[in-house]
């Protein structure tokens, strides 16, 4: 039953937007250490706990590693809990974002899409992002505030939920989505808390009648079985989340999924691309399809867990398909969404080309006459035309 | 049917204000249930560098997230920056663009400076305007109320309540006071022909 509630058009920051839904699942702990663009988001969520507007325990570390740790010593003990970093602030956290995987603590974390060093760039990529993308994270990419206000609330529900018990993040592009004024509708405290709901813990540290252990060692006797056990729960995503998708759209009336699917039905030319570039790319098929061109856009949302059954089915049937990648794999062959796309395929009948274009490394900026680009090399590989499988956009190569 | 987006492009200095104001006239339109975005191109940051920043209006949600190419509007904050090829004032412009600079020389000077013939050009003295309300040469709340003259975008009155609804969390009344003054200063004194 549809229960939309009223929402009222604001204007915010990616990072601010974030801050409130974070708000507003009512954390118990939040541990951060700033970072550009990262830190304006825990800057605002500070300024709530400062005044009131958010009780949660706010601890001040001094390194990401250790922000990381805390979360995972705050959530073992059975409290609701938040974090956020970017680029090399998440590649500090490495080791310890595999423990909250591993332990299922399902900690929310912001991280706010930057490129890795070096050289030093404060600005846009995906490779913090893709680096962590096989260490046990919820990974879901956003468009605009609106997307990271939105997934920022559902993650709590699909990482929380006892099919799932996973740590969830949520993506979005640094300063295009994070430093820019947006316009977004939000949900008051109230129903926002009501759509993400108390934290019930299963198993806490904090319990001595009912004692448990976490994080022992683990060694050949059963490190694979728990493993395993682990695995098991990535394919349970999809179901809880599409539950989640279905109810937020039911109140909020947006509905999201695990990929967006833009002029994609009968389109015989598909762009892949996930991040604020899809927003723009989504302006340029607009022109393409005025003067007849058969282009569509596949925005994946979410990139972990992989929804490669879904893709398969969308993406058949098609003539030229372009895989978007905001980050490169050095030595790979493609970007990281490139060769997971390219994977997902194999073997389907009337597979499509599959080409590759990695675009705005450090922020490079994905104009509108990139996409055209990509657009254009689609139409000559439909129509026979050499155009390599690996491409680069908008780099002076 | 939805009005067309209206795309603006600031080129300032950095310190001069064109980031807040960027961003708020892309927060303020919101009172006339428009969809707005506004945002600066982060650079090194520095005081006095050249630095540009964007604005977004639209009646649908704006998708798009690049920087602004081919302005509706170009906003100047620092006449200096027309001497400059490097600041790119005229860069993607064509005859439709209208240019707003904060000068003391009239239209028919800047054209010519800009060397776009035929261009509309709006100028008004908002760093003089700023020295006399406010008592700081920060040209950027002015500017947004000669916005308003050249390209009606929303009621002088519904931009002043926007601004004292904005700024007066972070500053103090005489502060926000004086900015009022300056927007509906500027809003009276800005010339085209």
């Amino acid at each position: 039953m549809t229960r939309t509630v009223n929402q009222e058009l604001t204007a915010l920051s990616g990072n601010e937007a974030v801050a409130y839904a974070f708000k507003q699942a009512r954390p118990h702990v939040a541990s951060a250490f700033p970072i550009t663009p990262q830190t304006e988001m825990m800057h605002k969520f500070a300024d709530f706990v400062a005044n009131g507007e958010s009780s949660a325990e706010m601890i001040l570390v001094e390194s990401e590693h250790s922000a990381m740790s805390a979360a995972v010593g705050s959530a073992a003990s059975g409290a609701r809990t938040i974090t956020a970093t970017s680029s090399a602030g998440f590649a500090l956290m490495w080791e310890i974002v595999y423990i909250a995987a591993s332990l299922r603590l399902p900690i929310q974390m912001a991280l706010v899409n930057r490129a890795l060093s070096g050289n030093i760039n404060i600005h846009c990529d995906h490779s913090d992002s893709m680096g962590g993308r096989d260490a046990g994270w919820i990974h879901h990419f956003c468009e605009n505030a609106q997307e990271a206000y939105d997934a920022g609330l559902i993650n709590f529900r699909i990482g929380e939920h006892m099919d799932v018990r996973l740590p969830a993040m949520v993506n979005y592009d640094g300063f295009i989505i994070s430093h820019k004024e947006d316009a977004l509708y939000m949900l008051d405290d109230e129903a926002a808390y009501d759509f993400v709901g108390p934290y019930k813990h299963k198993y806490t540290l904090l319990d001595p009648a009912n004692p448990v252990t976490v994080g022992p060692l683990d060694l050949t006797d059963y490190y694979f079985e728990h493993k395993y056990s682990q695995l098991e729960a990535y394919p349970r995503v999809f179901d809880v989340a599409q539950e989640v998708f279905d109810e937020y759209a039911d109140l909020t009336g947006r509905r999201y999924g695990f990929y967006e699917e833009y002029k994609l039905d009968d389109a015989d030319l598909v762009m892949v691309i996930l991040g604020s570039s899809a927003g723009t790319a989504k302006d340029v098929v607009d022109e393409y399809r005025e003067k007849g061109v058969k282009i569509g856009l596949l925005k994946l949302r979410m990139f972990r867990p992989f929804p490669a059954d879904q893709l398969k089915s969308v993406l058949s049937g098609r003539q030229a398909i372009a895989v978007l990648d905001r980050s490169a794999s050095f030595g790979g062959w493609g970007g990281p969404v490139f060769t997971e796309i390219r994977s997902a395929l194999y073997g389907t009948a009337d597979q499509a080309p599959l080409h590759n274009w990695i675009y705005g490394l450090g922020g490079r900026d994905f104009e509108l006459g990139h996409a055209a680009e990509v657009i254009d090399a689609l139409q000559k590989i439909a129509s026979g035309g050499e155009v390599p499988t690996l491409n680069l956009l908008g780099c002076r190569a | 049917m939805a009005a067309p987006m209206v795309e603006i492009r600031w080129h300032a200095r950095g310190g001069q204000g064109a980031k807040t104001a960027a961003m708020f006239v892309a927060q303020a339109v919101l009172a006339k249930g428009k969809y707005g975005q506004g945002f600066p191109e982060y650079g090194p940051e520095r005081r006095g560098a050249p630095m540009r920043g964007f604005t977004r209006i639209a009646d649908e949600p704006i998708r798009r997230h690049c920087g602004v190419e081919n302005p509706a509007i170009v906003i100047v904050l620092d006449p200096t920056l027309l001497d400059s090829p490097a600041a790119g004032v005229t860069a993607g412009t064509d005859g439709d663009t209208v240019f707003l600079v904060n000068t003391s020389l009239p239209p028919a000077e800047i054209r010519e400076k800009l060397g776009v013939p035929g261009a509309k050009v709006y100028t008004v003295d908002a760093t003089q305007i700023a020295l006399d309300s406010f008592g700081k040469p920060i040209p950027n709340m002015p500017m947004t109320g000669a916005l308003l003259a050249a390209t009606p975008i929303m009621e002088l009155g519904e931009m002043k309540e926007a601004m004292q609804k904005k700024f007066s969390e972070k500053f103090s009344q005489a502060v926000v006071d004086g900015n009022l003054r300056a927007v509906e200063k500027a809003f009276n004194e800005v010339v085209s022909e």
